[in-house]
């Protein structure tokens, strides 16, 4: 067969954070999620890319790992692909092994350890710059000679800079390694350290500095705390404009549009009821999803997580978790899917599948939209303190009602399972970066596109069915109620409004409440559309302040907090535990919790008087 | 002396890192980090809650070990 029917395979392995994905990104022009923390990569990915002289190459990008005698389950995927017994792969022709060129002492250990399986090899130098610049100097003539295997330097956060590797590849495919078998691995690192790379010091000196302050007993924990309240301050104070522009942009093409259907009552309402209210309502929400991602991926990117999770482990480790927890957990406020895969860098199964169990309690991003509307319809836009935006601070404390939570079900997961054997941390705390702006920007972009999509995908299909259902059947000649009370809908909400009573729940919001399983933010664009096809015909937000007590809207925020999760997350945890044991024991828990929280919410604010 | 014992800021050398069971997977993923026995190591900070998780530089790395992790690893003087 030609070589290129048959293209080579390629994969990249080697430790944890030295710059797999980036460089998997700059060679195959990928996107996938890079940041400054060991674990983003849980999974295999492929790409494909062709060097200048028009040779093909299929690249796996493949999960760091610390040593192939695998201790998690992402470590197990890159194994088991190396050794070829992962299911429908052969093993890869060549394999890419990428070592931080600030940080050979660690993982030049893997580096041997992979030499040691015999296959042809190529060593990528990545952060050649950055090694440079903290004037480590490297002879990567003498390491190729004593390593028998090429090596070459590449940046794969710049443009261009894996073209040492591909020249390499151009050149010849390397024979398969042979490793010496002599003494252990750790002396053989000493021995080449010794030789081939001079280093002035052990650790960048920012990091030190930085780190005297950032894990600072005292200055760290008040810095940590300032950096979650910023953020959520954040959240509402800049997007405030460019909230106001969506709305009256929608608002005004919604005028305009339904003024093109008069002639078409019915269409005109599926238009203007259904599509412009629901989506509308929820499109509003996208310049502050997309302030939190700014913090999250700059966050991400500086390699503070770890640093956060070093002062928080031992907090975490009360509740029954790890300090490892942290970053899945961090990842779920985004969305819980992600934060659950997250969880495979988590080496203990017990630590594992807690987090696992308690990432829904994180408030997503998809439940923004429910808070936000609340906020803004019951909360006085106010300063406390001086400094402080009043609507900040309830959205703030929300947050932390769902970290309390979590972590109040971690500690209760721990004392029924009554074990007390020992749980492990062992964290490498990586050198800080600043963060790319360009990374950040395709994040951003990512992100916006994911919501566009579900706005466009699920939450408009969900929209014009609800519109349907509240639609359909048409009310009975001399009807005195407004016509959504006949409807499939109607008659639904009205059903489990029996249920939902005593939680100070109307009907309009019984209705909501069940395509928002699907995904939250349908809640929000459900009430509007209900509403909507009531006959108001003012803004959703001005609708709730006006017909909703102060009771009510706490309450619906309690159920969100705790809101039963969505479908996706469930199908998640099913893949992710191989278990429909978990996947009930999460859903029944987190709807027993709503319920409770939102009826204790109710029936206290109504004895309160409000 | 054992890591957890060390004073902060002070440097130490790796004897040996013990298993507390057999196989200790901790102790082998310590190894693996690099604390094998000559390899000269750090208590750079402690955490802010009952001075937990400790940080530890090893090689060109920092570590977060907690107590009972750091408890495995036996130090000696400086040579």
């Amino acid at each position: 067969m030609s070589e290129a029917a048959l293209p080579m395979r390629l994969a990249l392995v080697g430790s944890p954070n030295c710059g797999k994905t980036a460089l998997f990104n700059l060679l195959t022009g990928g996107r996938q999620k890079v940041a400054n923390y060991a674990g983003v990569t849980v999974e295999r990915k492929e790409g494909r890319f062709s060097t200048p002289s028009g040779r093909h190459y299929l690249l796996l990008d493949l999960p760091g790992a610390y040593s192939l005698d695998a201790a998690s389950p992402d470590e197990i995927i890159t194994r088991k692909v190396c050794l070829g017994e992962f299911p429908g792969e052969s093993v890869p022709d060549l394999i890419v092994c990428v070592a931080d060129a600030t940080n050979l002492r660690l993982h030049l250990r893997f580096v041997l350890e992979v030499r040691k399986l015999g296959r042809p090899m190529v060593l990528a130098l990545n952060m050649s710059d950055a090694a440079r610049r903290r004037g480590i100097r490297i002879d990567v003539d003498k390491l190729q000679a004593r390593l028998g295997i090429p090596v070459v330097e590449t940046v794969a956060v710049r443009h261009g800079g894996a073209a040492e590797l591909t020249r390499c590849l151009e050149r010849e495919v390397p024979a398969a390694a042979v490793a010496e078998d002599s003494s252990d691995l750790h002396s053989q690192v000493r021995e080449l350290i010794a030789e081939a790379v001079s280093m002035p010091r052990r650790t960048a000196e920012i990091d030190d500095a930085i780190d005297r302050i950032v894990l600072h007993p005292a200055l760290g924990l008040v810095l940590l705390a300032a950096i979650m309240f910023l953020i959520f301050q954040a959240v509402f104070s800049w997007a405030e404009p460019l909230m106001e522009a969506i709305e009256i942009g929608v608002a005004h093409l919604g005028t305009w549009v339904g003024g093109a259907l008069t002639s078409m009552p019915m269409l005109q309402s599926l238009v203007v009821d259904g599509i412009f209210a629901g989506i509308g309502s929820v499109l509003v929400f996208l310049p502050q999803i997309l302030i939190l991602f700014l913090f999250i991926l700059a966050l991400e990117e500086s390699g503070y997580l770890p640093r956060a999770a070093f002062l928080l482990d031992r907090l975490m480790l009360g509740a029954g978790l790890t300090g490892r927890s942290f970053i899945p957990l961090l990842s779920s406020f985004a969305c819980a899917i992600p934060g659950i895969m997250a969880t495979r860098s988590i080496q203990d199964p017990r630590d594992r599948l807690t987090t696992i169990l308690i990432a829904p309690l994180m408030t997503c991003s998809a439940r923004l939209p429910v808070y936000a509307l609340l906020i803004a319809a019951f909360i006085p836009q106010r300063t406390v303190a001086g400094i402080f935006n009043l609507q900040g601070v309830v959205l703030f404390s929300l947050y932390v009602a769902g970290i309390v939570s979590a972590l109040a079900v971690a500690w209760v997961i721990k004392l029924l399972r009554k074990d007390k054997s020992e749980h492990a941390l062992l964290m490498e705390l990586p050198s800080y970066r600043v963060p790319h702006v360009r990374d950040i920007a395709i994040g951003l972009w990512e992100r916006a596109n994911i919501f566009l999509k579900r706005v466009g995908g699920i939450i408009l299909s969900l929209t014009i069915i609800l519109w349907f259902l509240s639609t359909f059947p048409a009310p009975p000649a001399g009807a005195t109620e407004p016509a959504i009370n006949y409807s499939f809908a109607g008659q639904l909400g009205h059903l489990l409004h029996l249920v939902f009573a005593p939680l100070g729940f109307n009907w309009q919001i019984c209705i909501a409440l069940v395509p928002g399983l699907a995904a939250r933010e349908v809640a929000v664009s459900s009430l509007a559309t209900v509403y909507a096809l009531s006959g108001h015909e003012e803004g959703l937000q001005a609708i709730v302040a006006s017909q909703w007590t102060l009771a009510t809207a706490l309450s619906l925020l309690a159920w969100y907090v705790f809101a039963p999760m969505c479908i996706s997350t469930l199908a998640t945890v099913r893949r992710e535990t191989n278990s429909w044991r978990q996947v009930w024991i999460m859903a029944v828990y987190l709807f027993a919790l709503a319920y409770v929280a939102s009826l204790l919410t109710y029936q206290i604010a109504r004895v309160l008087g409000s | 002396m054992r890591l957890s014992e060390l004073d902060q800021g002070l440097s130490a050398v790796v004897q040996e890192v013990e298993d507390l069971t057999e196989k200790d997977p901790i102790s082998r993923r310590l190894r693996d980090y690099g604390f094998v026995s000559g390899e000269p190591v750090r208590l750079v900070g402690r955490g802010p809650i009952g001075a937990d998780p400790l940080l530890v530089q090893v090689g060109y790395t920092r570590f977060a070990l907690r107590r009972n992790e750091a408890a495995r690893i036996i130090v000696g003087e400086p040579a």
